[in-house]
């Protein structure tokens, strides 16, 4: 059963490939679908809204539009960072189903790079147990020996916002 | 080749709710001694259109009923019936069946089936009495012909353009013959190349055969074509043998093309939520923009310039100031695309004052000025209730009964007055009664009763109408059915308030009561008051501010312990510290360092504590939802001229806000209470 170039060549066309937008975080690499991708912007100075997490920075105008900014590292309760010249607002398009789509933006510590990946080559990751929260992967996909977090911002950003409101229905 | 209908029907629910608010006026009229041939006329076609779309939809009850609707309406209209009092009630009754049935199409729920019968009997009642005068007319046209029938049909160029399917006819024609040919004229038809699918050029000939068709029969089918083609109608004696006939089905196909092209055309695409815009407000869009462009283009000449001088900065001022004022004119123009007349609010009156007379056994005559006024579209649609409520509350309460009218001297039949206009940057609405005004002491019995008011207050005129608007509080003796359902004035002020607008009253005893509401032009933009606190700003509306003032240490007090109130003048107004309960960091905590902005929404006072008073200016108000979600004490947010956003508050939600707040601190403090 051996395969002619040709043929190999012709299975390669066939795999379904995603294009990923990285960036880091705390020194690990996750990456985004990039068609979600809207802009990607230097930090600014956002306006906050009271009585929400600390992880809801707050909004920005984005072309009059107010955009809310969620900071990454707080919302996976990473160890804060200072923001400096590499910190970058990522505005996302997110889908919730049923709803209008909306745009919101991720603070992360610096993007990385766009690569190619086959979609077979995403892996569901393990189960850590309770030890670490899976809830918003994907699954993990190896590109050049490294490792990348695939993320599901649908599912993050919309349960970021459900988060809001069970705190203040308490 | 079958057409998706399904698309059509918003536009024909749409058309057929058009339709029937124009029946309801047009019936109206009639009822006023006003029997205008002209007017029939628009009855009968709002009838007849509902019925022919309801037909070539399916909505077979719908089309049964109004057939019988329009039977009688088309006896009215050829002089053949008396229009009287029971015949236009009958009418206005089967125009409300027909809207419900219509509203239940639409929801996809139950026709009330009994009602509709009900009226069809009503109908066929009035149909069946004394008809002798119609029958004979009818008679002529019912011949049936038992051999058959040619009709020629020649649609006039433009038939299609009306948005008239040729087909469509045809195909009905052939439904009521046992045997149908068509014979074609293509004759006019223009090569391919040049043809204009919107453009008829054929005409038909049509062969009936068998089937008991009566001359009437086949002129309904054409009724909606009346007077956009030539019709004649020829009975068969002998056999027709021209040339060959062509089978219908054939003809069918070949014009169906075109006929699906126009229609296409001539029907816009189903939208849960649409707006009919003007042509004439999008042309002054288009002509704004291009003024932009125009602008703009001038403008990008200065980024090419080499050097400035003072000649090209004076230059660049010139189109800076035009920039400004094409800017706000575009602003303006796509504001007014929402703005609707408000004559889509007041249609419904006459109708109710109508009904209402009724009931109440008064005589009315209802009056409204400025219908034309225009008012942006949600405001418009949530205006309408309060209206009802106000309006109904003229007819029971304002408005005196004929005896009680003749003996106070005025005339018999008492006038309210709705009229919109303009005022300042407002929409103001008026509703005004010449009835007995209201009564004072009643009005301060009854807050006494009801607990609003205590034995040693002394109040202004003003302030006493103004209780009326008060939770809990209404001046009927007895609960009627229009007044009294514990829907109050208060929930007239409040859904107004809602609307960020303002309603008042104003009352002379034996002369009247004038309410008097006041709109916002839209809900789009809102004047703010940007106050500072910290390093951050907030909006408050305008509207809700009463005063602002600066802090005398002696009027602070604390009630237990906890909650600060300000003691203005005669009023203790709960402090809240904004920057407690929003958790910012303030410029200073100690209360007479910053000013008190008092407030006031839905009758409740509160004075906020800010640090600064920053201006005021007109802000675009802008939607959290949409990227975000609703957050409580605020309403929404803007952006300022350095493009950073600022939060307006929402000052019922804030004072709601402030309430939980104190719930949720007092027990901490007086623990040793609750344990």
């Amino acid at each position: 059963m051996t395969e002619t170039a040709e043929e190999i060549s012709q299975l390669e066309a066939n795999k379904e490939f995603k294009e990923l937008l990285t960036f880091f975080l705390a020194g690990e690499e996750y990456g985004v679908d990039i068609l979600r991708v809207q802009e990607i912007k230097g930090w600014d100075s956002v306006t906050n809204i009271p009585n929400t997490p600390e992880y809801i920075r707050g909004v920005i105008n984005i072309r009059g539009s107010i955009v809310p900014i969620i900071d990454m590292r707080l919302r996976f309760n990473l160890e804060k960072k200072d923001y400096d010249a590499t910190t970058v607002v990522i505005v996302l398009n997110v889908v919730n189903e049923g709803k209008e789509d909306r745009t919101m933006g991720v603070v992360v510590d610096a993007v990385s790079d766009v690569y190619n990946v086959p979609i077979d080559d995403v892996k569901a990751s393990p189960d850590f147990g309770t030890a670490v929260d899976t809830e918003f992967v994907t699954g993990l996909a190896t590109i050049e020996e490294k490792m990348i977090i695939v993320l599901d911002i649908d599912h993050m950003l919309n349960a970021a916002e459900l988060a809001v409101i069970d705190q203040i229905s308490e | 080749m079958s057409i998706d209908l399904e698309q059509f029907h918003e536009t024909f629910f749409e058309e057929s709710f058009e339709g029937l608010d124009i029946m309801e006026s047009g019936l109206l009229e009639l009822e006023q001694g006003d029997v205008d041939l002209e007017n029939i006329n628009t009855i009968f076609r709002s009838a007849h259109s509902i019925k022919g779309g309801s037909g070539t939809f399916g909505f077979t009850a719908v089309s049964e009923f109004t057939h019988d609707m329009e039977t009688l309406l088309d006896q009215m209209r050829n002089g053949e019936r008396q229009v009287n009092e029971s015949v236009v009630e009958t009418l206005l009754g089967s125009v409300d069946v027909l809207r419900n049935m219509l509203n239940a199409i639409r929801d996809g729920s139950e026709i009330d089936t009994e009602s509709v019968a009900q009226m069809t009997g009503a109908i066929k009642g009035i149909l069946g009495e004394e008809n002798t005068d119609a029958k004979t007319d009818d008679d002529q046209n019912t011949v049936v012909s038992k051999k058959g029938w040619l009709v020629h049909f020649t649609p006039y160029i433009d038939i299609m353009k009306t948005g008239n399917d040729t087909v469509r006819l045809l195909r009905e024609l052939n439904s009521l013959a046992e045997n149908a040919e068509v014979i074609i004229d293509n004759d006019a038809l223009p090569p391919l190349s040049e043809l204009d699918p919107e453009e008829c050029l054929q005409s038909w000939r049509i062969h009936l055969i068998g089937g008991e068709i009566s001359e009437n029969d086949i002129r309904e089918v054409f009724a909606w074509v009346d007077d956009e083609c030539d019709l004649k109608i020829e009975s068969l004696v002998e056999e027709e043998s021209e040339a060959a006939p062509e089978i219908l089905d054939n003809k069918l196909q070949k014009t169906e093309t075109e006929s699906r092209k126009a229609e296409r055309r001539s029907t816009k695409p189903a939208e849960s939520s649409s707006i009919r815009v003007n042509i004439s407000k999008v042309d002054e869009l288009i002509n704004m923009v291009g003024e932009l462009v125009i602008t703009q283009s001038m403008l990008s000449r200065f980024g090419e310039a080499e050097e400035f001088n003072s000649a090209t900065i004076e230059r660049l001022k010139d189109g800076l100031a035009q920039l400004e004022g094409h800017t706000r004119e575009l602003q303006e123009s796509v504001m007014r695309i929402r703005m609707m007349p408000i004559s889509f609010a007041f249609q419904r009156f006459p109708r109710l004052v109508h009904d209402l007379c009724t009931v109440f056994d008064k005589k009315i005559e209802l009056v409204m000025t400025g219908e034309s006024t225009e008012l942006d579209k949600t405001v418009l649609e949530k205006i309408g209730d309060p209206l009802v409520h106000l309006v109904r509350n003229s007819l029971d309460h304002g408005i005196e009964s004929p005896q009680k009218r003749i003996e106070a001297g005025k005339s018999e039949t008492g006038v309210i007055e709705l009229s919109a206009f303009h005022q300042g940057g407002n929409i103001v609405i008026q509703i005004k009664d010449d009835g007995a005004g209201l009564n004072k002491d009643k009005i301060i019995n009854k807050a006494k009763e009801n607990g609003l008011l205590s034995n040693e207050e002394r109040l202004s005129d003003d302030q006493i109408y103004d209780l009326i608007f008060r939770p809990g509080f209404s001046t009927a003796d007895v609960v009627s059915d229009v007044s009294g359902r514990g829907v109050g004035m208060d929930v007239v002020r409040r859904n107004i308030r809602e609307l960020g607008g303002a309603v008042e009253v104003k009352s002379t005893p034996g002369e009247g009561s004038v309410f008097t509401i006041r709109l916002p032009l839209t809900l789009a933009i809102l004047d703010g008051q940007l106050v500072g606190i910290g390093d951050e700003t907030y909006i408050l509306p305008v509207i809700s501010i009463i005063e602002s003032l600066q802090v005398k240490q002696e009027n602070i007090n604390e009630v237990a312990g906890n909650a600060e109130v300000y003691r203005l003048r005669d009023e203790y107004i709960p402090i809240v510290r904004l920057y407690q309960i929003f958790g910012i960091e303030p410029v200073s905590t100690q209360l007479e360092n910053g000013l008190l902005v008092v407030v006031e929404a839905e009758g409740k006072k509160i004075a906020i504590y800010v640090d600064d008073l920053l201006g005021q200016q007109q802000v675009v108000i802008k939607s959290l939802e949409t990227n975000f979600k609703k957050i409580e004490g605020l309403s929404g947010a803007t952006i300022l001229g350095d493009g950073t956003v600022a939060l307006i508050i929402d000052i019922a939600g804030l004072i709601e806000l402030y309430q939980k707040d104190m719930v949720n601190v007092v027990p901490i403090k007086g623990g040793g209470i609750a344990a």
